[in-house]
Formats: C-alpha cells, sequence, structure tokens
C-alpha cells in the first residue's frame, strides 16, 4: 500500500490543484501538502527496507488487465528505493521553488508537476513491463506541457523535440516488450523475464530495442541532443526534474532490463556502450566548456555525468554498478541545485548568459556560497556527493584497463574546468553592470531549498554508507545474475 | 395463431432492426407536421428510439452471452431468414457502437445543424435509415445482405453530404462520395458474383463450407482468389486504406462536420463488421491470400496516412489521413488471425482490431464533436488555427481534446494506447515483428501532427474570440466522451472482455 500511496497521493493532489483553479489562493497550498504528503508516505520505505535481502519489497499484486494478464505489480528492491525517495523530495523542492515564480496559470503548473511525480514513483516501483510503460510513457505528457507553456523564447521547438525524440525510443521498446511477452509464453512480469533463456541473436535484437528507450532518456551521444534544448527553455522546475529525476529512467531501465534479461547481449555489446560513455564523458566534457548560456553548461555536463553512470553499468563489477547508481542519486541532488541556483538568478535579471553576471558575491553572498559547494559537487569534490560516485566508477574501470580508467577521469580536470570557470565568471569578479548590482539575496525559501540539497550533498559526500547499504544486496545479486549466461 | 407467435419469436434477435425500421418510418411521417424548426419533438423521439433499440440489443446481448459458471460463457448465435441474418454477440456489441455513435452525433450537431438552418427532416431520416444499413450490415450472413445493408447505408450517406445545397464543395464531395462509391460497389459485385459463381451460394456460412473444400484445388483456387481480389477492392473502398482511399480527405473536407461525424464513425464500425463477416466467416480457407492483401493495405494506409497527414492545415483533412492510418491499424489485427494455417491467434488478433475500432470510434466522435463546439453561425472551426490558444479560453475543453490526440497518438494513459497495444500484440504473435516495428515507426510520425494540435491549444496565443455555444446535454455528452478515453486507459479490462466475448464465437 505504501508504494500505491507514494504514487497515487501526488496524481489525486494534481488533480484537485486542477479542480481548485487559478485564482484560488489555496492552490500553492493544496500542491505543497500533497507534495509533502507523499513524500512523507515514502518513509516507511526507508525506515522498514530490509537491506539484507535482493528481493522485492512492499510488493502489491492486483490484476489488472486479465485479457493480457497485466498486473497492477509494486515493488522496490535496493536499486529502485532511493529513485522513488529521490523523486518525492525533489517535488517538494519544485513546488516550494514556483512558489512566486510562476504566475500564469498556476494551477495546471502544479498539477503537472505533482501528476508526474506520481507517475515517476510508478515507473521506479512497476514491476510488469506494461505498467511500467504506461507510466514511462505518461511522464511525457506533463513534462511536454510544463516546458511547452512556461518555458523559454524557443519552447515550442523544444517541447516537441523533447516529446518525438523520447516517444521514438519508448515505441521500440514497446514492440520488444511485446516481444518478449510471447516468448515467455504470456506474461509481463519483469522479474520472469529475468529467468527467461534467450539465444544470443534475439538478445542482441532485443538489447537495440530497449538501448533506444533508455539511451534517448540517459541521454547517450548521440541522442543527446534534445537535452540542451528541453533544458535551456524549460522553467527552472521542469530542468530540475527533468535532470534529477527524468534522466535516471533510461539508465533506471537498463538495470531494470537491458542488464538482467540480456546479460550476453550486454557482454556482447559492452565495448559500444563503454565507447559510447567515454564519449559523452570526454566530448561532451569538452563541449560543455564553450557553453555561454548557464543552463545549457549545466545540461551538457548531465550529460556528461550520465556518461560515467552507463559506463559503471557496463563494467560488470560492483564498484561500477554502485558507483554509477550512487552517481544516480548524486546527480539527483547535484543538478538539481545547479539548476535552482541558475533559476534564482534568472528569477532576478531573466537572463542566462554567463556574460550578463560578474562580481554576484558582492551583492548575493549567501547564494554564492551555496552555489560554491554546488560547484565542487558538479565537479567531483572529495566530501560532496559528486565525488563517492565518480570515485567508485573509476575504481570500477581501473580494475577492468588502466586506460579506461584514466579516460574517465578525465572528468576530474574538465568537471572542474567548466564548472568552477563557470563560477568564477558569475560570482567573482567586480560588479558587472548596475542589475548585478541591485540583485537582492536568498530569501527564506530560496534558502529553505537550497539549504535543504546541501545537507543532502554534505551527507551523502561524508558519509554514503547508508546509500550503499540499501543497494548492496541488490546490486551484487544482479552482478551474479548477468555473470551466468543465459544461452 | 400460434403460427404466427412462433414466426414473431423466431423473429426476435431481428427486433432492433425492426423496431427501428418502424420507428424512423413514424418519424419521417411525424416530421411532417412539425412546426416548430427546432424539431424537438422528433429530434427526441428519435433518441429515445435509440435507446430502445439500444435495449433489446443489450437484452438479446444478455440472452445470448450466459456465464457457464466456470469462469467461461455460454455463447448462442442465431440464423434469420434462411441463413441471410445473423444475431450473434459480435453484432450487438458493433450495433451498440453504432447506435451510441448516432446518438452522440445528434446531440453533437444539433446547434451546429440549427445555426445553420440544416436542421430539416433529411437530416434525421436518413440518419436513422443510414443507422438502419448499418445494422443490417453488420448482421449480413449473405453477399445479398450485405449489399443491401451497404446500399442501403451509402445512399443515405452521399444525400447527406449534400445536405447543404448551396455549398459548392459540399456538392462536389457528394458526387465525388457516390461516384467512388458505386464503383467500389461494382467492384465488389464482380468479386461477390465470382465467388458465387465458383461456389454456387450466397449464404457466407455455406460459401466457407464450399471454399474450403475446393480451396485445394489449384485452378478453383486461383478462380477464387481471382474473385476474392474484388472483394477486398471494395472492402478496401469502404474502410477507407490506401490506395482505395481518394475520396476521403474530400468527403470528409467537403461534407457538413456532422455529417463528416457520422461518416467517420458508424459506417467505418459497418464497414469492419463487413470486412469480417465476408473474410472470417464467409473465406477463412483463403486466409492466406487475403491475409497478403491486408498486409499491403495496412503498411500503406499507416504510411500514407500519417505522413499526408503532417501536410494538412485543415483539421478535417487532417483527421481524414489520420483516419486512413487508424484503419491501417485496425487491419494489423485482422490479418494476424491466421498463422501458417491455425486459427490459433485467431480470438486476440480479432478482439484487438474490435477493441481498436470501438476506440477509434469514440475518438473519432470526441474530435469532431469539439470541431461542431467550436463552430458558431457564420463560423466554421476546421483550421488548425482555429484551436490557437484554446487553453486560454476553455481550458476544460482543451484538456479533452488534449486527451483525444494522445489517444488518437496511442500514448498512455488513454484508450488509444491499449487499442495501439493489441494489435501490436496480435500482429507480433502472428510473427509479424517487421510489421510491427514499421507500424510503430510510423505511429511516431503520426504523433508529430497530433501534437501540433495540443501545441496549438497550449503553446499559443489566441486570435479572436473562442466561444462556445452549446447546450448543456452536449457539454456533459462531450466531457463523458473525452473522459471514457482515459477511463478506458485507466481500466481497460471491461471492453476488452466484450470485445474478447464478441469474437469467441465467429
Amino acid at each position: 500500500m505504501i508504494l500505491s500511496a507514494a504514487i497515487w497521493i501526488p496524481i489525486v493532489a494534481g488533480v484537485l490543484v486542477l479542480a481548485a483553479g487559478d485564482r484560488n489562493p489555496w492552490t500553492r497550498w493544496i500542491a505543497l501538502a500533497g507534495a509533502v504528503l507523499g513524500f512523507l508516505v515514502t518513509i516507511p520505505l526507508w525506515t522498514g527496507f530490509d537491506p539484507s535481502t535482493s528481493a522485492m519489497q512492499f510488493t502489491e499484486l492486483r490484476p489488472w488487465i486479465q485479457r493480457f494478464n497485466i498486473n497492477y505489480h509494486l515493488g522496490v528492491d535496493g536499486i529502485s528505493l532511493l529513485f522513488v525517495l529521490l523523486n518525492s523530495f525533489i517535488t517538494i523542492l519544485v513546488v516550494i521553488a514556483g512558489w512566486t515564480v510562476i504566475e500564469t496559470r498556476v494551477a495546471q503548473y502544479y498539477a503537472a508537476f505533482l501528476i508526474m511525480s506520481g507517475l515517476l514513483n510508478g515507473v521506479f516501483s512497476a514491476l510488469d513491463a506494461v505498467l511500467f510503460y504506461v507510466f514511462f510513457e505518461g511522464t511525457l505528457i506533463p513534462m511536454f506541457i510544463i516546458i511547452g507553456i512556461w518555458g523559454g523564447p524557443n519552447r515550442v521547438y523544444a517541447a516537441v523535440k523533447f516529446f518525438l525524440y523520447t516517444l521514438f525510443g519508448s515505441l521500440l521498446m514497446l514492440i520488444a516488450l511485446l516481444y518478449l511477452y510471447n516468448q515467455a509464453g504470456g506474461s509481463f512480469a519483469i522479474l520472469d523475464w529475468h529467468k527467461l533463456p534467450l539465444p544470443l541473436g534475439v538478445q542482441i535484437a532485443l538489447f537495440f530495442g530497449f538501448l533506444f528507450a533508455f539511451a534517448v532518456k540517459v541521454p547517450m551521444w548521440p541522442v543527446h541532443t534534445w537535452l540542451p534544448d528541453a533544458h535551456t527553455e524549460a522553467p527552472t522546475g521542469g530542468s530540475v526534474v527533468l535532470a534529477a529525476i527524468l534522466l535516471k529512467l533510461g539508465a533506471y531501465g537498463f538495470v531494470r532490463f537491458t542488464l538482467p534479461i540480456m546479460p550476453d547481449a550486454c557482454k556482447h555489446l559492452a565495448w559500444l556502450m563503454v565507447a559510447l560513455s567515454l564519449i559523452a564523458i570526454v566530448y561532451i566534457g569538452l563541449v560543455t566548456l564553450v557553453q555561454t548560456d548557464m543552463k545549457k553548461l549545466i545540461a551538457y555536463s548531465s550529460i556528461s555525468h550520465m556518461g560515467f553512470v552507463t559506463l559503471g553499468f557496463f563494467l560488470f563489477n560492483i564498484y561500477g554498478l554502485e558507483g554509477g547508481l550512487v552517481q544516480m542519486i548524486s546527480h539527483g541532488f547535484v543538478s538539481a541545485a545547479m539548476f535552482l541556483c541558475v533559476g534564482v538568478l534568472y528569477d532576478r535579471m531573466h537572463s542566462r548568459a554567463i556574460s550578463d553576471y560578474g562580481g554576484v558575491v558582492n551583492t548575493m553572498p549567501r547564494f554564492a556560497s551555496f552555489m560554491m559547494l554546488f560547484a565542487m559537487a558538479n565537479s567531483g569534490l572529495p566530501a560532496t556527493s559528486g565525488f563517492v560516485g565518480e570515485f567508485m566508477v573509476i575504481l570500477g574501470a581501473m580494475q577492468q584497463n588502466f586506460w579506461l580508467a584514466f579516460a574517465a577521469a578525465t572528468t576530474l580536470v574538465l568537471g572542474a574546468a567548466y564548472t568552477l570557470w563557470m563560477y568564477k565568471r558569475v560570482i567573482f569578479g567586480p560588479v558587472a553592470n548596475d542589475h548585478v548590482a541591485k540583485l537582492p539575496d536568498l530569501n527564506y525559501r530560496e534558502f529553505i531549498v537550497l539549504g535543504l540539497l546541501a545537507l543532502a550533498i554534505l551527507w551523502m559526500g561524508v558519509y554514503p554508507r547508508p546509500f550503499t547499504e540499501v543497494m548492496h544486496s541488490s546490486v551484487s545479486e544482479l552482478l551474479r545474475h548477468v555473470s551466468v549466461p543465459k544461452q | 395463431m400460434n403460427a404466427l407467435l412462433i414466426a414473431l419469436i423466431n423473429h426476435i434477435p431481428a427486433a432492433p432492426e425492426i423496431v427501428l425500421l418502424v420507428g424512423a418510418c413514424a418519424i419521417m411521417i411525424a416530421d411532417l407536421y412539425v412546426k416548430h424548426e427546432g424539431r424537438r419533438v422528433t429530434y427526441v423521439s428519435a433518441q429515445v428510439l435509440l435507446a430502445l433499440c439500444a435495449a433489446i440489443t443489450l437484452w438479446l446481448h444478455f440472452r445470448m452471452v450466459q456465464p457457464d459458471g466456470s469462469g467461461g460463457y455460454h455463447i448462442e448465435k442465431y440464423y434469420l431468414f434462411n441463413g441471410l441474418f445473423v444475431a450473434d454477440p459480435l453484432a450487438n456489441l458493433l450495433k451498440l457502437v453504432c447506435y451510441l455513435a448516432v446518438s452522440v452525433a445528434l446531440v453533437y450537431s444539433r446547434s451546429y445543424l440549427l445555426d445553420r438552418g440544416l436542421l430539416r427532416a433529411e437530416f434525421l431520416t436518413l440518419l436513422l435509415f443510414s443507422l438502419l444499413g448499418m445494422m443490417v450490415l453488420i448482421s449480413a450472413n449473405s453477399f445479398l445482405t450485405v449489399y443491401l445493408g451497404l446500399e442501403l447505408m451509402s445512399l443515405c450517406l452521399y444525400a447527406m453530404v449534400a445536405l447543404n445545397r448551396d455549398s459548392a464543395v459540399a456538392t462536389e464531395a457528394a458526387m465525388k462520395y457516390f461516384v467512388l462509391g458505386a464503383l467500389s460497389s461494382g467492384l465488389l459485385l464482380y468479386g461477390m458474383s465470382m465467388i458465387y459463381g465458383a461456389t454456387g451460394t450466397l449464404t457466407l456460412n455455406e460459401v466457407a463450407q464450399h471454399v474450403a473444400r475446393q480451396a485445394g484445388s489449384a485452378a478453383d483456387r486461383s478462380f477464387l482468389v481471382f474473385g476474392l481480389v474484388f472483394v477486398v477492392s471494395g472492402l478496401a473502398f469502404k474502410i477507407g486504406v490506401v490506395p482505395f482511399h481518394m475520396w476521403i480527405p474530400d468527403v470528409y473536407h467537403g461534407a457538413p462536420t456532422p455529417v463528416t461525424l457520422v461518416i467517420s464513425s458508424g459506417p467505418k464500425v459497418a464497414a469492419f463488421a463487413m470486412a469480417v463477416r465476408m473474410l472470417v466467416n464467409g473465406l477463412p480457407a483463403l486466409a492466406p491470400d487475403w491475409q497478403q492483401m491486408l498486409v499491403v493495405l495496412a503498411i500503406l494506409s499507416i504510411a500514407l496516412g500519417n505522413i499526408a497527414a503532417i501536410a494538412q492545415s485543415n483539421l478535417k483533412r487532417m483527421l481524414a489521413y489520420s483516419a486512413i492510418a487508424h484503419m491501417g491499424f485496425m487491419l494489423l489485427g485482422l490479418l494476424s488471425g491466421n498463422v501458417g494455417g491455425n486459427w490459433l491467434n485467431k480470438e486476440y488478433a480479432f478482439s484487438a482490431s474490435l477493441f481498436y475500432m470501438i476506440v477509434y470510434t469514440v475518438m473519432t466522435v470526441g474530435a469532431f464533436g469539439m470541431l461542431l463546439f467550436l463552430s458558431r453561425a457564420g463560423f466554421e472551426c476546421e483550421n488548425l488555427d482555429d484551436l490557437r490558444g484554446l487553453n486560454r479560453r476553455h481550458p476544460w475543453y482543451a484538456l479533452l481534446m488534449m486527451l483525444i490526440m494522445f489517444s488518437l497518438a496511442g500514448i498512455p494513459p488513454t484508450a488509444g494506447f491499449y487499442a495501439k497495444l493489441a494489435v501490436f500484440q496480435a500482429a507480433v504473435a502472428a510473427g509479424h515483428v517487421w510489421l510491427a516495428v514499421a507500424a510503430v515507426l510510423l505511429s511516431l510520425v503520426g504523433a508529430f501532427y497530433y501534437l501540433r494540435v495540443v501545441k496549438l491549444m497550449y503553446f499559443d496565443e489566441p486570435v479572436g474570440d473562442l466561444a462556445v455555444r452549446v447546450q448543456p446535454a452536449a457539454r456533459i455528452v462531450l466531457s463523458a466522451n473525452g473522459l471514457f478515453l482515459l477511463v478506458v486507459g485507466i481500466i481497460p479490462q471491461s471492453l476488452m472482455a466484450m470485445c474478447a466475448i464478441a469474437v469467441a464465437r465467429l
């Protein structure tokens, strides 16, 4: 029931917000209540979770569409648990962050975010492939609306591009799901599919069927081009959810479907995945350096960081896989924080161009110190969450090949270069213009949002064990499963 | 007396048709005495008549389908009029869809027609008689009744397209519709006569037996297949699939929107029934042959429909091309029933097509209904640009239209997704994986133009004013229409189960 509550409370709250309407003074409060309640119900997941087993916990199983043997089947293991929590947490921040900024069609704005939050919890806890697909695709609609209505000047182009790119990937996956359904003798249960023996040729075909869906979401090079557009044009809240949660769907898909169902194809094609990940890390890292738009810069750095995640997954060792997962959580916090920082500046100046800023530290000292921490986390400084994941993945890569680790480690240089250089240009130096001179510092609402994220990032950086402990047995089980050939 | 009673009882399965015929005639006569131009009396009695027919059909349905106590169903099937007419659950379900479509069409189009002085007696009676044609077609079990139903339906529709005599576009559309419709009827008749020549019977289940005997011999088979080609072409014309689709965009565009709404819903359902009756009931032994033909028709329709729709700036034309594409998707199910000579996949395949057909009908009725809503005296809402900024003016209607569009595009959680899921599943199970992949990729192309409608409604600024002036009844029905897609999108099981029962004893 907890998982159902985590899915449906935000959705119901979203519908209520929509019904309340724009002019209702309670609209924002209903949204906040829905988000907070949605987070509170996920806390028992954390406290009641048994980290010693890799089995699915908090499962719910009800027949849904008997015609095709589709079930409303939910459950979380060590891998998905953290994403449910992360998503519910980020939703609260998004609601608070949009409090005064969003002035047009407030009800629709909050409804879209709450409904999306529920759907995302659904994606992470679905154990039935069709249920997964419905949630996975369902998220497209609110995101499309969010980018298209509240986005920047080029929002329509970005929204349509986002929608069509991701739909393209998912549709191929749909055929792969149907093929597996028929192979499994009429079952959409993901856990049954894990045990399904498949010849290598079929595995490879299915691998590519899933690859497009997940690679577009991650996004991996070369299907990443929708991301900078979508991010730049999306409102702050949209960027936060996009970076912190939506990007995780693709990587989560790799862990839930690709690795366990097609392990042999994964090993067979690991070279490809590793190569694409390294290109994302190094090449996109270089692309990030030359960005002049802050949001675009963070968007590209997201692609580069997600390259680490996919690299970690296809190393097939515990450091790589766990590191990838930790990196996903960490990136959820850090990218959310970075986008919120840009949002804070954008709300005041209505510009995202780095060249419009300079010397912000003089007028916004509190903001500058927060952003310092987030920038450090983004470049992977030890004692921040960014370090843990990257370090583990590099360690995993080192176990396999020195040069692989060497290439991956360039991110420590590149990441520091692009993040800190941006930080320097925006925050330090003399006050660039009159607008900057008039900037007010953080208000209490922004302070709470950034403060919560700062706590999370430091906690994860200083003491990551609670996070790795939760996922450890699930990850070990997954690796053991992957090491056994299925053909 | 006794003999009469028995004769009456024997004809009860045809009661909906009989009631509709009598009622339609009564309404036609009664309308002569209606002075008020709103025609409230005849309008209401038409609705009551439809409700009555629906009640009878439902009653029949529950008589025919009885739970057998072990989770399954015992299904009855009746042949009437010496095998000319069949009453089975499939017919009941499709007839219910047709009543609903016609009834909703009446509700939606009332104020539109009133504004333009088109709410004449002809509209009502032609509509009811074309519905009768659909019902005969749906229950046809002989080439003769197929043709009878088809012509009754089509002739009424031709006249309805030309309802607005002063409009040159409508007259042209009616002409095109009539000439091409006559041509397709000719093709169909030619094919039927071939098969009749080969088998010596017009009754479909007897045709099936003869064909099964003869299909083994190469000479007979080639003769039958020759006839089959013409039958399939005729069917393709009526369903409106490539390369027999040319009339669709022009007729959809030219006809008054209420008539377009009618043409795009009920007659398609009837044409689907016609395809099932003739191909599945009548010519199952030739399945490998007609399946091949349907593969070509399906893939061409999906491709051309979706690609051509992108170029349209007129919403009615866009929906016309989208109809072509959707009929292609529907065929994907129809062509997956027989795999290498066995019919194991039959139930899944045909129920998928049926489900698709029902969901499509709801979507198309809703989409054209929305156009009717946004039109008013002196203004036709039919261009894409007319929807600009709808969300600003009427967020509720924008939401409904968005649901319809996402459902047409097949995005969950809407009914359209499960329709696509079901036909793709049927195709994949029948081994047509590449066909499914091609269809899926083309449906991505389709998503683009549906998305454009959503974009116009939500992201663009309104131009002019988009006044909505309709009766409360129509508002409620349209809301139910849109929400139906969402509800079925969340709990599709019962409708799917109904479809499964309907095709269980084909």
